[in-house]
């Protein structure tokens, strides 16, 4: 263990400026870090360690010459759903076997032009499909959080799995990590991290391996709240090969960390209350509640009526693009390709070959209800709630709500190979209960860990924002991240 | 609604999925249980109410139609499982 690895970004960067400290030694540390605890927690799937001491030997060059970028020297992890140049992006997926893009996606171009450093990609659930990430290709991540005297491996949390261990681990200063229904919000929960997916359109999805187009976000999982404002400022931008992506400034997110919360009115919607929610939970919402009140901010009840409608509507919407966007994995362009009798053959073996249970599954309710004389009943009725979902909260917004605060996840982290959530899909979908109407309806939310279950494990609180208001998010979190502390796993591994 | 075997073998083949009949059978049943989950839906009424297409107002960028990028033949077949002299390999489909 290396105390250098305990540093947070901000950390980090203070000492690099102050010459205390090299990116090539901070990078060494989490190299050693990755070496030692990879073969017990999964979070790696590749490990570009020539690449990371090139890339932080320049960063020292250019902080000598006094020219550092905003994340100059800090060494990253990146979610294997991000193309980077000549280096392993599969989302996690037999189909993209040996894929290596030509080029490199927006948002990590932004993060190596802030002068950042990249340690390697990340495990998650095959293409970004999933809420433990035991659906990748390389096996399952391993929560570095335990229950006390247990030695049970529990999930991390997906899709982004590999990003929540690896921030939590200590195997670097932040990584990089993707929200389709839940994605970056519900791992952070599970590992004690803070992760937030802003409003779509926020940050670039060029480069991204597309999942469902219309919901999928990028953002950072950090240590703290200073952290994830950090890094989702060099994530942003504004770019022309995205053109969902939106055009507007990016603000300077770290300066809204600490900002006063006094006035705000921070709603609490009923409808989140749901039948059988552990009594803990409640209890971390009530403390949550308290801990802003105590901040000076107005507590509200309010109403969102269609939220029971947002996961079963995302389980039409999301399969459905998904299906369209990964028909282009037929053999021919990139990755896997079985031989066939005849072109036909090749396409059907190829997918059943590269896609795992999970990714079939979504294709197959993809397609079905796109096909003809099921469209009306099922996409676009999905299409008109999602509507009536948004109209919720932009009714709430209206009457002045600042910010929104939930629970994160139904329930602490739970063991890998739950038999209950094997043999029934619904019941893992089910874990993204809170978070799923945030990508339905496009608006910014964050994860920020609040407390622990019984047995000890992390759990978190979500704030969601109205649409480019990350800011009130990252000052709202930062009142729960003082009053409940932060959370770092004791070592097993 | 829910599905029956020769449905999933049918979305299978629009799907370009290769199906053993054991995997069709399974199938049956999971897709099942999700189709019975999203049929809550059926209680929302939707009427009057216009689909979602755009979760963030705003118009579509448009960029000046020229040429921004070209010339890259041996980085696009570069991933290919099979090509030659810049063209994808594939088996043949016509006699």
């Amino acid at each position: 263990m290396s105390e250098l690895t305990r540093l947070t970004i901000a950390e980090a960067r203070e000492k690099m400026r102050a010459r205390d400290l090299s990116s090539v030694e901070l990078t060494d540390a989490y190299l050693s870090a990755i070496d030692a605890a990879n073969p017990s927690i999964n979070a790696y799937v590749t490990v570009t360690a020539d690449k990371a001491r090139a890339m932080a030997k320049r960063s020292d060059e250019r902080m000598a010459s006094g020219e550092a970028g905003a994340l100059e020297g800090i060494p990253l992890g990146i979610k294997d759903l991000f193309a980077t140049e000549g280096v392993h992006t599969q989302a996690c997926s037999h189909i993209l076997n040996s894929f290596e893009p030509r080029y490199e996606s927006t948002v990590t171009s932004n993060l190596w032009n802030d002068g950042a450093v990249m340690l390697g990609k990340l495990n998650m659930d095959e293409f970004a499909m999933g809420s433990s990430n035991e659906t990748s290709y390389y096996g399952p991540v391993v929560n570095p959080w335990r229950v006390e005297g247990s030695n049970k491996s529990l999930v991390p949390g997906g899709s982004s799995g590999g990003s929540a261990a690896a921030v939590a681990a200590e195997l670097c200063a932040g990584a990089t990590a993707t929200d389709t229904g839940g994605s970056i919000r519900q791992p952070a929960a599970f590992t004690g991290t803070v992760g937030i997916k802003p409003t779509y359109g926020r940050c670039s999805r060029f480069g991204i391996v597309a999942f469902a187009s219309s919901l999928d976000q990028a953002g950072p999982i950090a240590r703290d709240v200073r952290d994830a404002a950090i890094m989702l400022r060099s994530m942003a931008s504004t770019d022309a090969k995205d053109t969902t992506s939106v055009d507007r400034a990016v603000p300077d997110y770290e300066a809204a960390v600490g900002r006063s919360v006094k006035g705000l009115k921070i709603g609490i919607p009923k409808e989140y209350r749901v039948d059988g929610m552990p009594g803990e939970i409640d209890a971390l919402w009530q403390q949550g509640i308290d801990w802003l009140k105590e901040a000076g901010a107005e507590i509200v009840e309010i109403s969102l009526p269609h939220t029971k409608y947002a996961l079963p509507a995302y389980y039409i919407v999301a399969p459905a693009e998904a299906s369209s966007n990964l028909a282009r994995y037929d053999g021919v362009r990139y990755g896997l390709r079985q031989q066939g009798r005849d072109i036909l053959e090749m396409y059907e073996k190829t997918r059943a070959e590269g896609f795992g249970e999970e990714v079939q599954r979504r294709i197959m309710i993809g397609t079905y209800v796109l096909s003809a004389g099921y469209y009306d009943a099922y996409y676009l009725k999905a299409q008109k709630v999602r509507t009536l979902i948004k109209r919720d909260f932009e009714t709430v917004f209206a009457d002045g709500v600042d910010a929104i605060l939930t629970p994160a996840t139904p329930s602490a982290a739970f063991e890998i190979g739950d038999a209950e959530m094997a043999a029934d899909p619904v019941k893992m979908y089910l874990n993204d209960i809170f978070t799923v109407t945030v990508n339905m309806a496009g608006l910014p939310g964050i994860a920020v860990p609040a407390g622990t279950s019984t047995d000890g494990l992390p759990l978190g609180l979500q704030l969601i924002g109205r649409p480019f208001d990350e800011e009130t998010l990252f000052a709202a979190a930062s009142v729960v991240e003082k009053a409940a502390g932060r959370f770092t796993p004791k070592r097993w591994w | 609604m829910s599905v029956d075997i020769a449905t999933v073998k049918r979305v299978a083949r629009l799907s370009r999925l290769a199906v053993s009949d054991e995997d069709a059978q399974r199938m049956v049943g999971e897709l099942n249980v999700i189709l019975g989950f999203v049929e809550q839906l059926d209680e929302v009424d939707v009427s009057g109410v216009e689909p979602m297409t755009s979760v963030i107002a705003m118009d579509m960028k448009k960029r000046a139609d020229v040429v921004t990028d070209g010339d890259k033949a041996a980085d696009i077949v570069a991933n290919a499982p099979a090509s030659e002299e810049g063209f994808f390999l594939v088996p043949k489909v016509v006699e």
